[in-house]
């Protein structure tokens, strides 16, 4: 199996607090690597770490061989991408949401597709007409959908999932686990997870991966 | 130029219009008078050792003596405005110096040498008060801008690093706050220019207007005045927007808001 991302000897200190440290961790092909650990060890942070959001203290990680360093980060993000439990979409519709990035220079050999578009939130169970809704009026759940489905539409390598269905209901919650597993499972892909919920977890994960032990 | 003289007397007879204030602030309850009789007292003392200092420079007229009081001016605009953002960020101070220092040195000394050609260039009766009036712009288009920049990082930064995370560079994911800060630094300008002579008559016009000066002439220098406060405030803008930009993003693309204060 191919490597595809790894974390190698990683540290993280907040304010004078070891979070975890000397932390290893791989996802080769297919992999959908679950992260557990109590609230507070620090789940959200080494996801938004190995997206480059936020500084390794020591350590660090690399994606297909090279280092997160030895990467122009938004060729990097791009490949390896972190979608958050809650994020702000800029004023407008879903569809110019889920558009924007198509304009950004990294993914400029992409064309955006709005079938394309309409079919990703259906297998995510959210009606078409979503997209002609303003994003200052989606619900928590709505939004999940919407970032989820812009992640998937620019088709990265890695994606770091931070609890992206904790504000779905149990139906949604499945299906987009579902969408998720079967995306895992086509072409040289993996995945990290974040979620609470321990069915979730064990539905989703091929491996476990447990942080931030009491020091 | 034959302006009328005011007295002492004639000072201090004007001066008796703060009782009005007072006894305003007094009848309604303000709660203002020590405000107004502070802000009066630093007002005539500020403008009587200015009246001096100025008096003094004009008679010297040392070319280094009118750069070293420039200079001055300078760091207090760059002092007021780094000061008003309500988020403030390391190194705010310096970067605010260099934009104001840098945008009032360009366009002063393009009007006194590209446009009225003054002999010689430092001549203060010219220099001091149109570098006075560059700055007191550019001070207030600089503190403003970077003031909505850095709120726009504070309550943007999920989007900003929801695009981040997406692949946009940091110039890509602040494009929108920065656009948005720059229009704020600039509309009190823009303002004052739309109804410049209908609803407000300037400051310096009605001050050569008083001194005795022909209209029209005072309205040309005006019209000079007006375009280079509005080009130097539009530069201190940018510039103070782009060493912001420079220290709130590193240099791997990363959104640096713990370099943001807010100020108690």
């Amino acid at each position: 199996m191919e490597e595809l991302l790894a974390v190698r000897a990683a540290s993280r200190q907040v304010a004078g607090r070891t979070l975890w440290r000397d932390l290893s961790l791989a996802v080769a092909t297919g992999d959908r690597l679950v992260i557990d650990g109590p609230s507070g060890s620090g789940k959200t942070l080494l996801l938004r770490s190995i997206a480059g959001l936020d500084p390794f203290t020591t350590g660090g990680c690399e994606f297909r061989g090279r280092t997160q360093l030895e990467w122009s980060m938004p060729a990097y993000r791009a490949q390896v991408m972190y979608v958050p439990q809650r994020a702000a979409l800029a004023p407008g519709t879903v569809l110019e949401g889920i558009r924007a990035p198509f304009g950004l220079g990294v993914h400029k050999d992409k064309s955006f597709n709005p079938a394309a578009a309409e079919q990703v939130l259906a297998d995510l169970g959210r009606p078409a007409r979503l997209l002609e809704t303003d994003t200052s009026n989606l619900s928590g759940g709505e939004l999940q959908s919407v970032l989820l489905a812009r992640a998937l539409l620019l088709s990265p390598a890695v994606l770091l999932l931070d609890e992206v269905t904790a504000a779905l209901d149990p139906e949604l919650a499945s299906q987009a686990e579902q969408v998720l597993i079967s995306w895992s499972q086509v072409g040289e892909r993996g995945l990290l997870w974040v979620g609470h919920d321990r069915d979730g977890q064990s539905r989703m994960g091929t491996d476990e991966l447990r942080i931030g032990k009491v020091q | 130029m034959n302006a009328i003289a005011i007295s002492d007397l004639q000072l201090v007879l004007a001066a008796s219009r703060v009782l009005i204030s007072l006894a305003l602030s007094w009848v309604l309850r303000l709660g203002l008078g020590r405000d107004i009789a502070i802000s009066s007292l630093r007002m005539v003392v500020q403008l009587l050792l200015v009246g001096l200092i100025l008096a003094w420079v004009f008679s010297l007229q040392n070319p280094w003596l009118v750069l070293g009081i420039g200079l001055v001016m300078t760091f207090l605009a760059a002092h007021a405005a780094s000061r008003r953002p309500k988020r403030t960020y390391p190194r705010l101070l310096l970067d605010s110096f260099v934009s104001i220092l840098i945008s009032a040195l360009l366009l002063t000394s393009l009007v006194l040498k590209g446009i009225l050609d003054v002999q010689p260039w430092y001549l203060p009766q010219y220099l001091v008060p149109i570098l006075g009036m560059v700055l007191g712009n550019a001070l207030t288009g600089v503190s403003l801008a970077v003031d909505r920049f850095t709120a726009n990082l504070d309550a943007g930064r999920a989007e900003i690093e929801g695009l981040l995370s997406v692949g946009a560079t940091s110039r890509e994911a602040a494009h929108a706050a920065v656009r948005d800060a720059l229009r704020a630094g600039m509309i009190p300008t823009l303002n004052s220019m739309a109804v410049m002579g209908v609803v407000s008559l300037p400051g310096m016009m009605t001050g050569q207007i008083l001194a005795g000066a022909d209209p029209a002439t005072a309205v040309r220098y005006q019209i000079v005045i007006m375009f280079v406060i509005a080009a130097s405030t539009a530069l201190g803008c940018l510039m103070s927007l782009e060493l912001a930009y420079r220290r709130l993003f590193d240099s791997h693309q990363r959104l640096r808001i713990d370099r943001l204060l807010v100020r108690s």
